[in-house]
C-alpha cells in the first residue's frame, strides 16, 4: 500500500546539521578565523562588500566563513542581511579627488602630475605558484619606505583632457533625488545613475565576459586606461541637527576611468567619451570591466547604433545580479512535478491522437482535430 | 486585509522585526499591494528586497505574506500542493521563527494561503487570502523579451500577440497545449500569468470570493485579483479552454475530481495517481473515502517512431 | 480613375527633417489621393528614405505636417495624434513594407500567423475564420498554401515579400508605404512581383507611396512621380510625362542612365 512520503521537516534539519560539519571539516584542524580571512583574504573580502552593497569587512569575512569560501553565496548572505539594515539617510558623495591614493596608474601618459604609483598588485608578478607559500613562515620583509610621502596633489587624468576640451564633461544635477536600485525597481530604458548601480553590484565575471567582447569586436569603443586610482576616501554625513556634514567612516576604493572613442556632432567637435567604474576594497578588475560595459551601455546616447549584448541595456542589465541569477538558476531544483505533470498529460493525449488517425489511416501529414 | 502587526508581539527571532521586514518596506509592499487591487491584473513595480531565501524560491510571495500577516492570522504554505514538500516547509519555518503564527495544513482553517503552483481543490472563502509565487509576472516575456515594450503592449491592450501563439500551436498541434501558466484575462482588461499553476486551476480563479495576491520578488512585481473578479482563459471560440482529466482517479482516496500527481512505483513503470492537494485526500480518507490503492501498469508505447502528426 | 475631387487622403506640408547639421529632407509637400500610387525616386542618400520614415509615423519631422484622412475623425496630423493612436493606425488602415522582408514579418511565426496578426490584434477569436482569412490572402499573392504553417525563415526574398504584402493587406488598409520592395530579388521575380503589386493595388483601391531607386518600378506602379536629390524634390509630376520628357538635368541625367530593357 502506498504511502505518501512525510518527514520534510526532519529531513531538512538533517540537511542543514550535514552542512554544518561540512563547513567544519576535519575538527582537528584549526578553525578558521574571521581576522584571518579579513587580513589574508581580503580580495575575496572586497568582492564581497561590493556585490553585496555594504562596506563592512567583519561581516563579509563572516559571510565567507560561512558560505565555506562560495563567493556568490557569500554576497546573497550580505544582501540579505542589508534589508534587515535601518536607512537613516544618504552620505554626500565620496570624493575620489580627494583619496589618499596607495595605487594610481595610466594608460594614457607616460607620466602624469603625482606619478604612476604601482602600489600592491599582481599585475607586475610571475605567476609561479610560490611553493614557500605552503608553510607558514616568517612575515615578509617590510617594504622600504619612500624618501618623500606620495604627492598629494593628483589630478585625475580626466581632469588634465578637460582642461584642453578634449573629453566629455560629466556633471550631475546636484538637485535632483538620486534613484536607488536597492529601494526601487529597475525601469527601461535606464538612466545612467540606475545603470551604475546596477553594474556595481553586478557579478564580477558576466561584467568582465561583456567587458572583453566589447575588445573583441562586439560593440567596439576604443577604450584607454586613462586611470585607475585605489586608496582611502572619507565618508561624510550631515545630520540634520548640524547641518553640516562630519566623517563617520573611511573606505578603500577603486575607481577607473576610461577614456574611449571620440565622437563629434555639428553642434559640439570631436571629444574623447568615457566609462566609468567603481567598487569597494581593491576589485580593480571588476572596476575595469564595469567602465568598459558602462562605455557601451551609452551606445544609443552618443548615437551609436545598438549591435552587441554589451550595448544591450535590458540584456545587461537585467541579468548582471548573480544574486537573481543564482537563485532562478537553481530554483529548478525545487519541484515542478505538478506542472511536468501537465506536460504528460499533453504529450500523452498528443500521442494518443496520432496513434488514432494513424489507425484510421488519415492522411498523416494532417494535424489531428482538437479534442 | 487584516494584516495589522501588534506591536506588543515579542520579537521571535533576535534583533528582527515581526515577520522579518521592517515596517517600512511592509508599508511600500502595501501600498504597491493596495495599487495591484486597484488595477486588477496590472503588474506593479516595487522594490523587492533580498531575503533570506533566494530569489526565484517564493521571495515576492514571501514579501507580501510578511507585509500583511499579522498575530492573528493562522497560514498555511503548499507547494506543488502539498504542505510538506521541502520548499513548504521551509518557508512555514521562516514565519515561524520570524512571526510566531499559528500554522496549519488544513486549507479551512487557514486565513492567509501561500502556494507555489497550485490552487487548493477546497474553495476559498471571502475571510481568506491566497497569495501565489510568481516567477515570471509577464505573460508576454517569452513572446517579447523587452520590458520597454511589453509595458507598452499592456498599456495600449495591444494583445494580438499572446492570441497568434495559441493559434501556432493549434496549426501544429492540433490544440492549445499551453498546460501551465496558462494565460488569462482578467476583468476584460490586462492579461496576466496566473503563475506556473496547471490550467486544471484557472477556472477556479474566476469570481473566487477570496482575495489572490501575487508576489514575483526577482522580477519586482505584484499584481492582484479582486474578490469575484472576471478571470477568462485565452481561447479561440472554436478551440475553447479545457483542463486536463485522468482516466484514473486517486488510489488513495478515490477522487476523480482533484488534480492528480503520478507517483512510479517501480522499475517497470507502473504508477499510481494520487491527489497533488494532500490536505483535500488526507480529509476525503478521514471522511471514509478509499480508493483502490493499486498501481497501474505503463502503457506500452504503440506510437510510430517517425512523428507522423506533424503538419509543417 | 484618381478622383481629385475628393479630399486627399494624405497630405504633407513643408515637410523638413534635419539630423544635426545634415538634412535629411527639406520642405517636402505633396497631396496624395485614394487609390493614388505616387513613385519617389532619388539615389541613396537623396532623402527618399528619411521622408519615407516621416511620412509613414516612424520619425518625427523637424517641421511641417503629414495629415491623414481617418475614417472616424477626418483629417488628423499624425504626430499631433496620441501614441495609442497612431500605433492603431499603423496596423489597421496602414500598411508598410519593408525592404528587408526581416523587418517587416515575424520570422519565428508561421506564415498563417503572420497573416492572422493583424486580426487578432483587432478581436477576431475564431482560428477557423483567422485561417480561412489567410488561406484566402496567400492565395491571393500566388503563394504555395501548402506552406501556411511553415517559417518564413524557409521562405525565399520573393516569397516573403508576398508575404509581408499579405500581411499589411488582411485589415484592407487604404495606403501603404513601400520601401525598395523589390530590390535585390532576380529580375524574374521583381518582374512578378511587381505585376501582382499593381494588380493588388488597382484592384482594392490602395493608396501607396513606393519608394525606390529604380526608375522600372514607377513607371509600372505609379500614376505620378517626385524625383528628390539631396534631400529636396526637384521634380514632380505624371509618370510617364516625367520620365518621357524630364525637365530638371537631375531628372534628365537619371533617364538617361537606365539601360534599355
Amino acid at each position: 500500500m502506498y504511502v505518501a512520503v512525510k518527514g520534510g521537516d526532519a529531513a531538512i534539519e538533517n540537511s542543514q546539521s550535514l552542512l554544518a560539519e561540512e563547513r567544519r571539516g576535519d575538527t582537528a584542524v584549526d578553525e578558521l578565523d574571521l581576522e584571518q580571512i579579513k587580513q589574508q583574504l581580503s580580495l575575496a573580502v572586497d568582492r564581497v562588500m561590493t556585490e553585496g552593497s555594504l562596506y563592512d569587512e567583519d561581516l563579509a569575512a563572516l559571510a565567507i566563513k560561512q558560505a565555506r569560501g562560495d563567493i556568490v553565496e557569500a554576497i546573497f548572505l550580505l544582501r540579505a542581511y542589508r534589508t534587515t539594515l535601518p536607512r537613516f539617510g544618504a552620505s554626500e558623495p565620496i570624493d575620489t579627488g580627494d583619496m589618499a591614493v596607495r595605487r594610481r596608474i595610466s594608460a594614457t601618459f607616460k607620466d602624469v602630475p603625482g606619478g604612476q604609483i604601482l602600489g600592491p598588485s599582481f599585475d607586475y608578478t610571475h605567476r609561479l605558484l610560490d611553493f614557500t607559500l605552503a608553510a607558514n613562515g616568517e612575515p615578509p620583509a617590510p617594504t622600504p619606505v619612500a624618501e618623500a610621502p606620495v604627492d598629494q596633489d593628483m589630478p585625475r587624468v580626466t581632469e588634465l583632457l578637460n582642461q584642453e576640451g578634449l573629453i566629455e564633461q560629466e556633471s550631475a544635477d546636484d538637485d535632483q533625488e538620486v534613484f536607488d536600485l536597492t529601494r526601487e525597481s529597475m525601469k527601461f530604458p535606464a538612466d545612467r545613475e540606475a545603470r551604475l548601480q546596477n553594474l556595481a553590484r553586478g557579478d564580477e565575471g558576466f561584467l568582465l565576459a561583456l567587458g572583453y567582447s566589447t575588445q573583441r569586436g562586439w560593440g567596439r569603443n576604443h577604450p584607454f586606461a586613462g586611470e585607475i586610482r585605489m586608496g582611502e576616501v572619507a565618508v561624510e554625513f550631515t545630520p540634520e541637527e548640524l547641518g553640516f556634514p562630519i566623517e563617520i567612516a573611511e573606505i578603500t576604493v577603486t575607481e577607473c576611468q576610461m577614456v574611449n572613442q571620440f565622437k563629434g556632432s555639428s553642434e559640439v567637435p570631436p571629444q574623447f567619451t568615457r566609462g566609468y567604474g567603481l567598487t569597494f576594497g581593491h576589485c580593480e578588475r571588476k572596476a575595469m570591466s564595469m567602465a568598459l560595459v558602462d562605455r557601451a551601455l551609452r551606445a544609443e546616447e552618443l548615437g551609436e547604433s545598438i549591435e552587441a549584448p554589451a550595448q544591450d541595456q535590458e540584456f545587461v542589465l537585467a541579468h548582471a545580479c548573480n544574486v537573481e541569477a543564482s537563485g532562478f538558476v537553481q530554483h529548478l531544483k525545487l519541484p515542478h512535478y505538478v506542472d511536468f505533470q501537465s506536460e504528460l498529460v499533453t504529450v500523452r493525449a498528443l500521442r494518443k491522437a496520432i496513434r488514432g488517425s494513424a489507425a484510421n489511416q488519415e492522411d498523416p501529414g494532417v494535424a489531428p482535430a482538437a479534442e | 486585509m487584516d494584516g495589522i502587526t501588534n506591536p506588543e508581539a515579542p520579537e521571535t527571532l533576535a534583533g528582527y522585526n515581526f515577520a522579518y521586514l521592517d515596517e517600512q518596506t511592509k508599508r511600500m509592499i502595501r501600498r504597491a499591494t493596495l495599487k495591484a487591487v486597484a488595477i486588477p491584473g496590472y503588474q506593479v513595480p516595487f522594490g523587492s528586497r533580498e531575503m533570506p531565501l533566494p530569489y526565484g524560491w517564493g521571495t515576492g510571495g514571501i514579501q507580501v505574506t510578511a507585509s500583511i500577516i499579522g498575530v492573528e492570522d493562522t497560514l498555511k504554505v503548499i507547494d506543488q500542493g502539498a504542505d510538506d514538500t521541502t520548499n513548504a516547509v521551509n518557508i512555514r519555518r521562516f514565519f515561524a521563527k520570524t512571526a510566531g503564527v499559528a500554522t496549519t495544513e488544513k486549507t479551512a482553517e487557514a486565513s492567509i494561503i501561500q502556494t507555489r503552483h497550485r490552487i487548493p481543490e477546497e474553495p476559498l472563502r471571502a475571510d481568506q487570502i491566497i497569495v501565489y509565487q510568481v516567477p515570471q509576472p509577464e505573460p508576454l516575456r517569452f513572446i517579447e523579451p523587452r520590458e520597454a515594450e511589453t509595458r507598452k503592449m499592456h498599456a495600449l491592450s495591444e494583445y494580438g500577440i499572446m492570441h497568434v501563439g495559441l493559434y501556432e500551436e493549434i496549426a501544429h498541434f492540433g490544440r492549445i497545449t499551453q498546460g501551465y501558466n496558462y494565460p488569462v484575462q482578467v476583468d476584460d482588461r490586462y492579461i496576466m500569468a496566473p503563475s506556473p499553476i496547471p490550467k486544471f486551476d484557472n477556472p477556479k480563479m474566476d469570481h473566487m470570493p477570496a482575495l489572490q495576491l501575487f508576489g514575483a520578488g526577482r522580477e519586482k512585481r505584484i499584481y492582484a485579483v479582486p474578490p469575484h473578479t472576471k478571470v477568462k482563459s485565452l481561447d479561440f471560440e472554436d478551440h475553447p479552454f479545457t483542463i486536463e482529466s485522468w482516466e484514473q482517479s486517486c488510489a488513495l482516496c478515490g477522487s476523480s475530481e482533484s488534480y492528480l500527481d503520478e507517483v512510479i512505483t517501480d522499475d517497470r513503470g507502473s504508477r499510481l495517481f494520487v491527489c497533488s492537494d494532500s490536505d483535500y485526500c488526507r480529509t476525503r480518507r478521514d471522511a471514509g473515502h478509499e480508493g483502490s490503492g493499486l498501481p497501474v501498469p505503463a502503457e506500452p508505447d504503440t506510437t510510430a517512431s517517425e512523428p507522423a502528426g506533424e503538419s509543417s | 480613375m484618381i478622383d481629385r475631387d475628393m479630399a486627399p487622403l494624405l497630405q504633407v506640408s513643408d515637410l523638413s527633417r534635419h539630423y544635426g547639421g545634415q538634412v535629411g529632407c527639406e520642405d517636402v509637400s505633396f497631396e496624395l489621393y485614394p487609390g493614388e500610387v505616387l513613385g519617389v525616386v532619388g539615389e541613396s542618400g537623396s532623402g527618399k528614405t528619411t521622408l519615407l520614415k516621416c511620412i509613414a509615423g516612424l520619425l518625427p519631422p523637424s517641421a511641417g505636417t503629414v495629415s491623414f484622412d481617418t475614417r472616424v475623425d477626418g483629417p488628423r496630423d499624425i504626430y499631433a495624434m496620441s501614441e495609442p493612436e497612431r500605433r492603431m493606425l499603423m496596423r489597421t488602415d496602414w500598411g508598410i513594407v519593408f525592404q528587408n522582408p526581416r523587418d517587416g514579418l515575424r520570422m519565428n511565426v508561421s506564415a498563417g500567423a503572420n497573416v492572422g496578426e493583424r486580426l487578432m490584434a483587432v478581436g477576431a477569436r475564431n482560428y477557423g475564420e483567422i485561417r480561412g482569412n489567410a488561406v484566402d490572402w496567400l492565395t491571393k499573392v500566388e503563394m504555395d498554401l501548402g506552406r501556411i504553417d511553415h517559417l518564413p525563415e524557409t521562405f525565399s526574398g520573393g516569397m516573403q515579400q508576398r508575404l509581408q504584402i499579405a500581411r499589411n493587406l488582411v485589415t484592407q488598409p487604404r495606403l501603404v508605404f513601400m520601401d525598395e520592395p523589390t530590390s535585390g530579388l532576380d529580375v524574374s521575380v521583381q518582374a512578378r512581383l511587381l505585376d501582382l503589386i499593381r494588380g493588388l493595388v488597382r484592384q482594392l483601391g490602395i493608396a501607396c507611396v513606393v519608394v525606390t531607386h529604380d526608375l522600372g518600378v514607377v513607371r509600372l506602379l505609379s500614376h505620378r512621380l517626385m524625383v528628390m536629390r539631396g534631400g529636396r524634390v526637384v521634380e514632380h509630376g505624371l509618370t510617364d510625362q516625367v520620365l518621357d520628357d524630364p525637365q530638371h538635368p537631375y531628372t534628365q541625367l537619371l533617364v538617361s542612365s537606365i539601360l534599355p530593357v
